[in-house]
């Protein structure tokens, strides 16, 4: 600090002297002097705390001086500056705020860029003073002096309330059209900036986007970029057109026939060619027809780039990333895997980081190139810059196979040892657990590894880590040796864990230790109960076990309890903790002590291993009916649910009531509130829901509760192709020549030693461990684009019925809460709730939902409603409208479930497979073919049922023999879920045949568009993996939701996210009931009601969000008003009718 | 995207910050404070990337920096942006300061905050790079220290007359826009969009 201080004193005269070549600030003796002398005085502070106190002191006087009258704008603009300073230095001015806007309005050109500066520095998108700045923006950008425009569209593109976009938007968009490309470039960044905040708001003038994209003047061309790579980014399959465009300006720019003005270091604007080759990535990506357009361009990136500057690397870098992102092509293939290698070996560390973090990315698709690289890999293992080590473990973690795991394991561990950062323990102790589970060679390995991972991760662990621990070993395997073998191996383990005295453990370690000890410790036929419960005892007086995990030694004490006659250290347990402070403790001995007394009732409640049976729960607690009638009998009040009694207050808590639709509120609650509930069931309706909490937590007390935890770290997590593709048959095969590859890799550096002799221990130590770490990787074939590695040995094969089951259970589950949220409202709930019910039992066993039976089941109550329905009935009926309405954005065309039509497509294409009777007479989609290859064709079918949408994939065998074992895998989508297991299995496709798989997806995550990525495999030994995906829209999801109007208003009550919009209507639909039916027929919307010139819609989002919206014409607008409990459902629902509308 | 801009000296002093997402100002503080001590911790010669794990709220984000004389600069970017690309965007931004303050020291930092505010600007709008052209940065930076210096020499006495000078000399045409007639983009027609 000193060196600081002397600089600035000595330097401050000069700096605040009257000429100063640059900068007006402290060239004025009067305001300059003062941020001079506050900036001088706070570095000739010596402690934080005076620091302090001078700033409270300097907003003090600020505070004085801007909210005195006096104060002339130019003084306010030294003050700004120094609020600015203040701000930056952590200490919050918000009195300042409203001046800044003041003087962003008032001041002349200089105070007002000091005020919008203060302004973007100040406040947030959501800052309410914000609204205040709209209108000073709106008169600059209508400005002539373009100093005061450009400074407008400059804030606008930094901060911008969203609501307000419409103001400016017209302005802005002229802007475009200016002949300052300045001007442009801003406004483009400008739409850029709304197009993030509200993306529907600027849909309209996506073909100015286009025009942006043409400018005559590179930067504004530029600037449109960021817009693409956006679009692009959600979207891919709506650009491709522009692919030949990007390809053209990367050619033009990598040509070098830019103005010499964007080179930088010589290199023809570096930043937009990375640009480009990112969206060229995005575009090509699964795509062989567009990816063949690029391959030129890139070829010759990489030949231009060769000058040795950090820039041309970065571009190397994005082109290899994007050689390999797109359809593969051997010969760039080759070239860029050359560059990897440039990067691996570069001596500067930062291209060595980037060359191994390409390694990460590609290693999957070519793991020979781990091999070219192994010694730089083990040489980066010992490197000094733990992101690089970092790195390079996640390099190994790729290309663990059963063979090298323990020394990769190892090597982590080694790592997690030594570093203290949280986050990276975390990511890295999931990592081995994950790899653990996958390759262990042995149990002993895999019960120490995960010893080491819970004692190093600590309680920072990932919950799911021991959860899936804890799972693995209760589920067992298919061998029920084997399991026995594991359970006495852990508990053997942890015996001799505890047997140390004063070693602390993490608690979760703690926990899981108890809990293995209470399940399994009497498969330790030789180990003494009595000295478990010793452990356990002397763990429960310990001071750094927390009380969370004394329930779980207590419940393994309770456990291991139930199956020894008397113990001593049970009696002392329970003197000693029946008069405990803790009255969690005192419970639990109370319990236990109750228990001991009746031993019949212990071993019922306590089976030994049957922690993963099924528990039939009554779950709608029909035993307390009974109960419940009487107590109505004698005057009760009915349950009510929470929300029920929400709305209820709230709406006696208001005096006037400005909501629309809420006049018939009141009144109507009581009724409907009932109605459908006069069933002893349908009373205890309402308390399902605490009825299963109380079972689970019940049920967490004396085993783990494993429902509803995602496998983060499961087989299917990390590598989901990885299993997919590996055949069994290949494994041996692949293994054995990876050995020989392996073997010949390490020979020459062999016979050199020869030569040399004199090679140093080291080195021979690394060529060591490159033969342990690389072994079982690459094969023969050369490059094997898709080859995955082989999963050798997976020594852990759960069963798979428990996992179906669950979901199975989660399904049903979700089914019930959904339920029982939106219960009244629904039309159809009394009716599915039934059905939940009366079929649980069923359905549990059953694998999945959408077996033929369950189906059928469903079908049965649901088809008559569906045609009553009058939006699917118009669909139905009226086949010009329909198939263009429904998926107007998609490639499918509704199929018409009329005889003839289906005559028709019959005729015309023999081979296309058509749907089986019962799904017919759904609405569905044509029947589309996703991909196929020389021996296999996909064909897809999307059925939109009234609980799901249903994908039916057809897998028709294209050759004359039959192929074995056909795999089906959807891969994890961001936005969507697949209901059941996401993998399916065809066991055999006969020749020139066609086999049928369906799926259920909901949408997880709304998006207007998405794509459900998956991948077919069979055994052959050719092409063995063929990738495709489905485009699903928002559409695909949205069902009408009949209700009535007394209901809407209550549910509109209940709603808070509101998105409004108004919408100019087409001459040709100028009545509110034909804009409503338009939506009704393109939307799937429901119409509630109309009155006047107001309409009430509603629909629901699979399987039962809902989305209301109430529309108004007035003077050719529609002012549409979307509620729903989730905003994107509103903003993407907006959306749809914006563009339904438009088209109509 | 950039997330955040933050330059700080030896000691950690805040010298420049600039967040494009919006975070309460005891959470910036902490940011600045925990950055400069994962950067400070590294040596000279390991690489200029850094993982900011959870700092920023996920792996997706990664700090950027280099290390001039008495200044850090800092900038945290998500996975959109290329690190060599931004690594070569703090020098462009560190020599376009030089150009302008002639000889850039951290004080020049100090007393021209929002002098430095506005280069950045130029640079950077929204957390996007707008502008990489360093020439273009300098000439629009003197555009307007003429400007400023314009009022300072008495026309601000009289402001229409400085607003019709400042027409004239803001907004520097670049020669770029005369040979522009090289590039030609084609887009295909509009039609099939609509």
């Amino acid at each position: 600090m000193s060196e600081v201080v002397e600089r600035t004193l000595s330097a401050l005269p000069a700096l605040l002297g009257p000429q100063l070549p640059a900068g007006p600030g402290p060239g004025r003796p009067s305001a300059g002097s003062r941020l001079g002398s506050l900036i001088r005085s706070i570095t000739a502070l010596t402690s934080k705390h005076e620091e302090e106190k001078l700033i409270q002191q300097e907003i003090a006087s600020l505070k004085a001086m801007v909210s005195a009258p006096t104060t002339t704008l130019r003084l306010m603009k030294e003050c700004m500056v120094r609020l600015i300073y203040c701000e930056m230095l952590g200490y919050e001015s918000s009195f300042g705020y409203i001046h800044a806007i003041k003087l962003a309005q008032q001041g002349n050109l200089l105070e007002k860029r000091v005020g919008y500066l203060a302004v973007s520095l100040f406040l947030h998108e959501n800052h309410e003073l914000l609204l205040l700045l709209v209108n000073t923006v709106v008169k600059d950008l209508q400005s002539t002096n373009l100093v005061e425009v450009c400074m407008a569209l400059t804030v606008v593109s930094q901060i911008f309330p969203r609501e307000m976009i419409p103001a400016v938007l017209p302005l802005i968009e002229d802007k475009l059209q200016h002949s300052k490309e300045i001007i442009r470039r801003k406004a483009v960044q400008a739409l850029y900036k709304f197009y993030l905040i509200a993306p529907n708001q600027v849909q309209h003038i996506h073909d100015k986007f286009r025009k942006a994209l043409c400018d005559r003047d590179v930067g504004v061309m530029a600037a449109s970029l960021h817009i693409y790579l956006e679009m692009i980014k959600e979207n891919s399959s709506g650009y491709k057109d522009l692919t030949e465009s990007f390809v053209m300006i990367l050619k033009q720019v990598v040509g070098g026939k830019l103005p010499i003005d964007f080179n930088y270091h010589s290199v023809p604007a570096p930043w937009l060619q990375i640009q480009l080759l990112r969206i060229l990535g995005l575009l090509g990506k699964d795509d062989p027809r567009t990816s063949e357009l690029m391959y030129d361009v890139l070829d010759e990136s990489l030949r231009r780039a060769e000058i040795n500057h950090n820039i041309t690397y970065a571009i190397l870098f994005e082109c290899v990333q994007t050689i390999y992102t797109i359809h593969p092509k051997s010969e760039l293939l080759e070239k860029a895997a050359k560059c990897i290698g440039k990067f691996v070996l570069s001596p500067k560390i930062n291209l060595k980081y980037l060359g191994l973090k390409s390694l990460t990315c590609v290693i999957q698709q070519d793991p020979n190139l781990a091999l070219q690289h192994q010694m730089t890999i083990i040489e980066c293992l010992d490197h000094p810059d733990p992101i690089i080590k970092r790195e390079t473990l996640e390099i190994l973690y790729r290309i663990t196979n059963g063979q090298n795991v323990t020394v990769i394991v190892q090597k982590m561990l080694d790592y997690l040892k030594e570093s203290k950062e949280e986050y990276a323990i975390i990511t890295l102790s999931g990592k081995v657990a994950e790899l653990a589970e996958k390759y262990a060679p042995d149990n002993g390995w895999f019960i120490q590894t995960m010893n080491a991972v819970f004692s190093v991760g600590g309680d920072a662990l990932h919950p799911d880590i021991p959860n899936n621990f804890l799972r693995l070993l209760a589920e067992g395997f298919d061998d029920r040796k084997e399991d026995e073998q594991l359970r006495t191996y852990a508990v053997r383990s942890y015996l001799t864990l505890l047997e140390e005295e004063n070693t602390f453990y993490p608690q979760k370690f703690l926990q899981v230790m108890s809990w293995v000890l209470g399940e399994y410790s009497s498969l330790a036929t030789d180990v003494d109960p009595e000295i478990i419960l010793t452990r356990l005892h002397s763990l429960l007086k310990k001071t750094f076990v927390t009380s969370d995990t004394k329930a779980w030694i207590m419940a393994a004490v309770t456990k291991i309890a139930s199956h020894t006659s008397c113990s001593k250290t049970i009696d002392k347990l329970i003197k000693e903790f029946s008069s405990s402070l803790d009255t969690c403790m005192r419970q639990h001995a109370f319990e236990l002590k109750h228990l001991r007394e009746d031993r019949v009732l212990m071993k019922n409640l306590l089976p030994f291993d049957a922690s993963c049976n099924d528990m039939v729960v009554d779950a709608s607690l029909s035993f307390l009916d009974g109960f419940v009638a009487e107590g109505l009998s004698r005057g009760a009040a009915p349950y009510k649910p929470h929300h029920q009694r929400q709305e209820e207050k709230l709406s006696q808590e208001k005096a006037l009531n400005f909501e629309p639709y809420g006049l018939s509120f009141a009144s109507s609650v009581s009724s409907s509130g009932i109605t459908g509930r006069q069933s002893p069931t349908g009373l205890s309706f309402g308390s399902d829901t605490s009825g299963n909490s109380a079972e689970t937590g019940h049920k967490e007390t004396n085993t783990l509760k494993l429902e509803g935890i995602r496998k983060l770290w499961g087989k299917e997590g990390y590598l989901p192709k990885k299993e997919s593709t590996a055949g069994k048959p290949d494994e041996p095969q692949a293994a054995s020549c990876g050995n020989l590859l392996a073997g010949r890799v390490i020979d020459p550096p062999a016979s050199q030693s020869d030569q040399v002799s004199s090679l140093s221990e080291e080195e021979k130590e690394k060529q060591q461990l490159a033969s342990t770490l690389f072994v079982g990787l690459g094969s023969n074939a050369g490059v094997s684009l898709m080859g995955k590695m082989d999963v050798a040995t997976q020594k852990f094969k759960r069963k798979s019925k428990i996992n179906e089951t669950q979901t199975s259970e989660e399904a049903s589950d979700i089914q019930n809460s959904a339920a029982s949220t939106f219960g009244p409202l629904l039309d159809t709930v009394p009716v599915n709730k039934e059905d939940c019910e009366g079929n649980k039992h069923t359905r549990l066993r059953k694998p999945s939902l959408c077996s033929s039976d369950t189906l059928e089941d469903n079908l049965a109550f649901e088809t008559p409603q569906s045609l009553k329905k009058p939006g699917l009935d118009d669909r139905l009926s009226d086949s010009t409208l329909s198939p263009l309405s429904l998926f107007a954005d998609g490639n499918i065309e509704i199929l018409q479930p009329s005889p003839s039509a289906l005559c028709e497509s019959a005729n015309k294409t023999l081979s296309v497979p058509s749907l089986p009777k019962e799904l017919e007479e759904l609405p569905h989609s044509e029947v589309v073919e996703l991909c196929q290859s020389d021996a296999l064709a996909l064909y897809l079918c999307k059925v939109w049922k009234d609980d799901s949408l249903l994908l039916a994939v057809f897998a028709s065998n294209k050759k004359s023999s039959a192929l074995n074992t056909v795999n089906l895998v959807f891969e994890k989508a961001e936005h969507f879920q697949i209901l059941e297991s996401p993998a399916h299995q065809f066991s055999v496709i006969e020749a020139q045949s066609v086999e049928r798989c369906q799926k259920c997806v909901w949408m997880d995550k709304i998006c207007t568009q998405g794509i459900l990525p998956g991948s077919i495999s069979y055994q052959s030994e050719m092409e063995p993996c063929l990738e495709f995906s489905v485009t699903l829209s928002l559409l695909d999801f949205i069902r009408p939701m009949e209700m009535t109007t007394e209901d809407f208003g209550k549910l509109w009550l209940s709603l808070s996210n509101d998105v409004k919009q108004n919408i100019k209507m087409s001459p040709s639909q100028d009545s509110l009931s034909t804009a409503l039916s338009t939506l009704q027929q393109k939307l799937k919307l429901h119409i509630v009601d109309i009155i006047g010139n107001e309409g009430i819609l509603a629909c629901r989002l699979l399987p039962s969000v809902p989305c209301l919206l109430h529309c108004r014409t007035y003077s050719g607008m529609l002012a549409l008003w979307f509620r729903s409990p989730c905003s994107a459902l509103s903003d993407g629902l907006l959306y749809q009718c914006q563009k339904v509308m438009e088209e109509s | 995207m950039i997330n955040a801009v933050l330059v700080f000296n030896n000691h950690g002093k805040p010298r420049l910050v600039r967040f494009y997402q919006h975070l309460a100002e005891e959470v910036q503080q902490q940011l600045i404070r925990e950055t400069f001590h994962l950067v400070l911790k590294r040596d000279e010669h390991i690489c200029n990337f850094l993982e900011c794990g959870s700092l920023f709220g996920g792996a997706d984000y990664k700090l950027i920096y280099r290390h001039y004389a008495t200044l850090y600069f800092v900038f945290c970017v998500d996975s959109s942006e290329s690190e060599l690309g931004i690594l070569d965007l703090i020098q462009v931004f560190v020599e376009t300061l030089d150009k302008c303050f002639e000889n850039v020291c951290e004080l020049d930092l100090i007393f021209h905050m929002d002098k430095v505010h506005y280069i950045l600007q130029e640079m950077v709008i929204g957390g996007m790079v707008l502008e990489t052209n360093m020439n273009e940065i300098v000439a629009q930076a003197e555009a307007q220290n003429k400007l400023e210096k314009a009022e300072q020499g008495g026309l601000s006495a009289a402001p229409s007359r400085a607003v019709s000078a400042v027409k004239n000399i803001n907004l520097p045409e670049i020669p770029r826009n005369i040979n522009i007639g090289d590039i030609n983009i084609k887009v295909p027609s509009l039609s099939q969009f609509m």
